[in-house]
């Protein structure tokens, strides 16, 4: 578990990190919380020539409120989300999952922005992203871009990212009144990754109807991303949910769960048709 | 101090307070916290179980948060204050917490104590009373294969009791 050998440089700022990353290159990795990154070099996942260091940088961390937006900052810690108050009160959502990443000393550690630039398929952050719809906004040395959470995750641990560029804050859409979210993880121990995760949001109707659904899964799928067969299947569906077939042929079209040991594709998705239900109709209880 | 074999250029010069003591020297930019800590300092009450952020026995303090030691590098570590087992022991500040392990034998070979005593610290620190449950959340990204934890988490929540209910 000792990494290759590599040289350490620690950016002072964003211009000078953009500097080293493009004279570096394809050597390069980004050193943000370093949770699952240097955890990853230990394994010899990735060898890289040089760590490039961004907790140096001044200004890319915090939560802050701008118009109808939470903006998350990049190198925000996981314990500074958990504890703050405009998460939990606009973005419920990933005030609840949050809890699920990681052990209290990774979250001491760990940063919003790593997490998405890291784009692990059982990662939570992620799927929350997607969910709110929420902006990555990206810089480099030839200026800053934005791309929606849908359009970042690309694959397995692939995202929308070129070399030389940086996540430099991720905007989220205040979640609205009218809207609830879901959210659960089956793992096989308590805090381990998740075989089967759902993170969603969704708004009924007087009728206790759905009137709107922006389900995302992880765990089961290569990338987080709208399941958007599953979700157009659940509107006008009352709560709570009789009839799972439709649903479940849906999520066939959004899901590509891989067999991995001790567990066959199949298993994972009867497991998310299992979630779904659980967590729409819990919506049951906590209804106005 | 030993460094194997000496390649400046894949080396960091760092300067950093351990356990109230200034530390200033190079080191290989790939040497994680823990390692350095056991290896270069001789600080060896930091243990390394699974050395890729599981376990939790390689818990340590920097600038007053606790964190895995393997999942830090010894070079980012420039300009803090890192505490070890070995610091806050002496400084008396975990000796409720020690007794409560002692007296109800919370620590059997003793390899996971160090990062329970900081884990468990943190949390008491806080300054609120917790149920037993959140004590389990909280330890639950710390490691024991002796106990079965239930000692554990009853000389934590006795070491809660009396620091903040009382």
């Amino acid at each position: 578990m000792k990494p290759s050998r590599f040289k350490y440089v620690k950016p002072a700022s964003l211009d000078e990190a953009f500097g080293l990353l493009e004279q570096y290159g394809d050597g390069a990795c980004v050193l943000a919380g370093g949770q699952s990154l240097l955890a990853g070099l230990g394994m010899r996942l990735a060898t890289p020539e040089v760590l490039v260091d961004i907790n140096g940088i001044e200004g890319l961390a915090g939560i802050s409120l701008q118009g109808g937006e939470v903006v998350i900052g990049a190198l925000t810690r996981h314990v500074d989300v958990l504890s703050s108050r405009a998460i939990c009160r606009y973005l419920p959502l990933v005030a609840e999952a949050i809890t699920h990443v990681g052990h209290t000393a990774v979250r001491n550690r760990g940063t919003f922005g790593g997490s998405l630039a890291y784009a692990d398929p059982a990662a939570e952050l992620p799927a929350c992203a997607v969910a709110y719809g929420a902006t990555i906004v990206i810089g480099g040395g030839s200026g800053r871009r934005s791309v929606s959470a849908n359009d970042f995750f690309l694959g397995i641990m692939e995202t929308a990212l070129q070399p030389g560029e940086l996540i430099l804050e991720i905007r989220f859409p205040m979640q609205r009144d009218t809207q609830r979210h879901v959210f659960a993880e089956l793992s096989r121990r308590h805090g381990d990754f998740a075989l089967v995760g759902l993170a969603g949001l969704v708004s009924l109707d007087d009728n206790r109807r759905l009137a709107d659904a922006r389900l995302v899964y992880f765990g089961c799928v290569s990338h987080p991303r709208l399941a958007s067969a599953t979700s157009a299947s659940l509107i006008g569906r009352p709560i709570p949910l009789e009839d799972l077939d439709e649903i479940k042929r849906c999520m066939l079209q959004d899901l590509d769960p891989g067999d991995s040991p001790g567990m066959r594709s199949e298993t994972k998705l009867a497991l998310a048709a299992v979630v779904t239900r659980r967590q729409l109709n819990a919506l049951r209880e906590t209804c106005a | 101090m030993r460094m194997s074999s000496r390649e400046p250029e894949f080396e960091v010069a760092v300067s950093m307070v351990v356990n109230g003591e200034p530390v200033s020297c190079r080191v290989s930019a790939r040497q994680h916290l823990a390692d350095f800590l056991r290896e270069e300092l001789s600080l060896t009450g930091t243990h390394l179980g699974c050395e890729h952020g599981v376990c939790g026995a390689c818990a340590v303090r920097v600038d007053g948060q606790v964190v895995r030691g393997c999942l830090m590098l010894a070079a980012q570590v420039h300009g803090c204050q890192v505490e070890t087992i070995e610091g806050l022991s002496d400084a008396g500040v975990l000796a409720d917490l020690q007794e409560e392990f002692l007296r109800r034998n919370a620590a059997q070979c003793g390899f996971c104590t160090a990062g329970m005593l900081l884990t468990s610290h943190e949390l008491i620190e806080q300054g609120r009373c917790v149920s037993r449950s959140d004590i389990r959340e909280v330890l639950s990204g710390n490691l024991c294969r002796c106990t079965g934890y239930q000692a554990i988490v009853d000389a934590v929540e006795a070491a809660m009791t009396k620091k903040v209910g009382s």
